[in-house]
């Protein structure tokens, strides 16, 4: 069983994140970077199905140089490989260049099995770039899983949204992207820290992974961030002073939002 | 607000990420609660023994990380910042592993290292006495020589960790001068913890008396030979300091971050209350102080890991950040007013703990004695 999972690393949610002024994308600068959290969940589900499968786990990150720190925790978590598609050229490519450029790399892998994502990430959200992966693999894709099970060559999840819960099954290779509920994932060890270093990273640029540079970056990007604005802060709630019609009120504005 | 840090490895840039998540998923959310209930953290330490993080300092040959102080002791200080009980235990339970590691012979150390540094026991350090507190050299507790070992005779006073300690690193008289380190078990026949004192702060964590009536300690259990208890307890305690300095430095920094968030948010006179200068000048205040006592524990570790002498840097940066942590935490509950003086917020139970910094592990008096003494060469 052959693993690969998407990991990306975002802004700190803990900490102050913010758009760049000139092109309205992520400044990475300005915060704290982190392995995001829905990612070490994408991990640990892949570490598990390794644990009980055999095979192995390789992590692949489409990010600036910086991201290697990303990619270490996912080896320091017990990842035993990973890729690291990394060139100035990819600043900028939106959710569509995002797919292409990681099934081109998944392509110069040997015997993908299963790719693990996290649902969305918490910097972009778009959560479109697992089912886009499987589309442009022709894989099944198994998206929202809050748990997963692996019997001999079919992979089973039960895919929980807003609609409601229900029991997806392919044959591998798929694409299968979890929610946060799938899992706690485990810390790494100092142990593990010491072992990622001694783990392989390949770091591919555009031409290496073969991508086509215009399909990709600004330039390549289908959508286009034409203005961006801080959200406003929090107002302050409205306040009820009960003078015996309390219980009226609350209804009523219950009532204004269509709650009841 | 994170610190930002200065690291020289990669190791120690990833070890520093896993303890903040370690510190913000599972310590921050839960101290708060225990600190009121008086609930013994042992599952905090299991987390952080199965991490790896318990025994940083000392060689992997025997389980350990083999990291510079000058990691360790940031790590102690993000954990503190987190939970002080949790920052203080684990500096305790290091300083109690030093004695074994730095004075034992190999034969002690495979014996009993592994599972002391392996993360699923947890250590304390018997030195103080109720007439021998600053006086330690005053101790009267007896180990008297028998045929198998030692019997101990006495009473231990002001143990972090008594009653739920693993190990005891216990210093006793083995003849009218001699003075000797011995490596008890918490389960020796004859050894039993009283009940815990009432305190002020680091109410998570219990301190308590320890009464040794005849415990039987195997003579395989001396430490660094008769007669050298003293000067092993007295060498523990330089890096011990160390510990606590940075444990003082990340309870200020926790402080002054609960301080700076309220004072930017809080509004009085249509303006937040940080743009009126009498407490600019004061989070600013205490922003050096928090910052002055980080670079002096720093540096007394680079002189540590160099091999170069650090007692008297050590006793330096134990005076100066736990008087930084005095005040700093004292001031934080200023800034918040009424609300920091309820529990609602942490500033008060900051101040409280606080306050056991400037007492262990040598009172800040007699931090300026060793450094008194050593630049008159005494």
């Amino acid at each position: 069983m052959n693993i690969v999972v998407l990991v990306k690393q975002v802004p700190d949610t803990w900490s102050e994140r913010k758009l760049s002024d000139s092109d309205h994308t992520l400044d990475r600068a300005s915060a704290d970077a982190v392995l995001d959290e829905i990612n070490e969940r994408a991990v640990e589900e892949a570490l598990l199905a390794k644990e009980a499968h055999g095979g192995e786990v390789t992590a692949l990150c489409m990010g600036p140089e910086r991201a290697t720190e990303a990619i270490r925790k996912a080896l320091s978590m017990g990842a035993d490989k990973a890729v690291h598609l990394s060139d100035e050229a990819l600043h900028g490519t939106d959710a569509v260049g995002t797919a292409k450029a990681l099934a081109k790399v998944v392509g110069t892998l040997e015997s993908v099995d299963m790719i693990i994502a996290g649902n969305e990430s918490t910097d972009g959200r778009s959560g479109a770039v697992p089912a886009m992966l499987a589309e442009l693999l022709g894989w099944p894709q198994l998206t929202y899983a809050r748990s997963l099970s692996l019997d001999g060559s079919t992979v089973t999840i039960e895919r929980e949204t807003d609609a409601g819960v229900t029991s997806v099954r392919a044959e591998l290779p798929a694409v299968v992207s979890v929610t946060e509920k799938i899992n706690e994932p485990r810390y790494p060890s100092f142990k593990g820290i010491m072992a990622a270093k001694k783990k392989p990273v390949s770091t591919l640029t555009l031409a290496d992974a073969g991508i086509d540079a215009g399909e990709v970056g600004l330039s390549g990007a289908l959508t286009q961030m034409v203005s961006s604005a801080p959200a406003p802060p929090k107002e302050a709630g409205q306040q009820v002073t009960d003078e015996g019609d309390g219980g009226t009120r609350i209804v009523e504005f219950l009532s204004g939002k269509n709650l009841v | 607000m994170p610190v930002e840090r200065i690291l020289a490895t990669t190791e120690a840039t990833d070890l520093l990420n896993l303890t903040k998540d370690i510190a913000r998923n599972e310590l921050a959310p839960e101290a708060a609660r225990a600190e009121e209930t008086g609930n013994f953290p042992h599952e905090k330490f299991e987390l952080l023994g199965e991490a790896g993080l318990l025994s940083l300092p000392y060689p992997e040959a025997h389980g350990g990380a083999n990291q510079p102080y000058e990691t360790y002791l940031q790590v102690l200080e993000e954990i503190s910042s987190a939970w002080m009980t949790v920052g203080v235990g684990l500096s305790v339970h290091t300083m109690s592993c030093y004695p074994l590691v730095e004075f034992g012979t190999d034969a002690q150390r495979e014996r009993w290292l592994g599972e002391m540094l392996g993360g699923h026991t947890l250590g304390a350090y018997a030195l103080s006495e109720p007439q021998a507190g600053s006086d330690a050299g005053a101790l009267r507790t007896r180990a008297e020589r028998n045929g198998a070992g030692y019997a101990v005779t006495g009473t231990k006073c002001w143990i972090t960790h008594g009653g739920v300690a693993d190990f005891y690193t216990l210093m006793a008289r083995t003849s009218e001068d001699e003075i000797s380190c011995l490596l008890v078990d918490g389960n020796t026949p004859g050894l039993v913890a009283a009940s815990p004192e009432h305190k002020m702060g680091l109410t998570g964590s219990p301190t308590t008396e320890l009464v040794l009536d005849g415990a039987p300690v195997a003579a395989e259990r001396l430490i660094g030979g008769e007669g050298n208890g003293l000067r092993i307890a007295l060498r523990a305690l330089d890096s011990g300091r160390l510990g606590i300095a940075a444990c003082a430095v990340g309870l200020a920094q926790a402080a002054l971050d609960q301080a700076l968030e309220y004072a930017r948010q809080r509004t009085q006179f249509g303006r937040s209350i940080i743009r009126f200068q009498g407490l600019e000048f004061m989070i600013a205040d205490m922003e050096a102080a928090v910052h002055s006592a980080r670079a002096t524990y720093l540096d007394a570790a680079r002189r540590r890991d160099a091999g170069l002498a650090f007692g008297r840097q050590a006793s330096v940066a134990k005076l100066v950040a736990t008087d930084a942590a005095m005040k700093v935490t004292t001031d934080a509950v200023q800034v918040l007013g009424g609300a920091g003086y309820t529990t609602d917020f942490p500033v008060e139970r900051y101040m409280r703990e606080a306050k056991v910094l400037q007492i262990f592990e040598g009172t800040n008096q007699i931090q300026r004695m060793v450094i008194g003494r050593d630049l008159a060469g005494a």
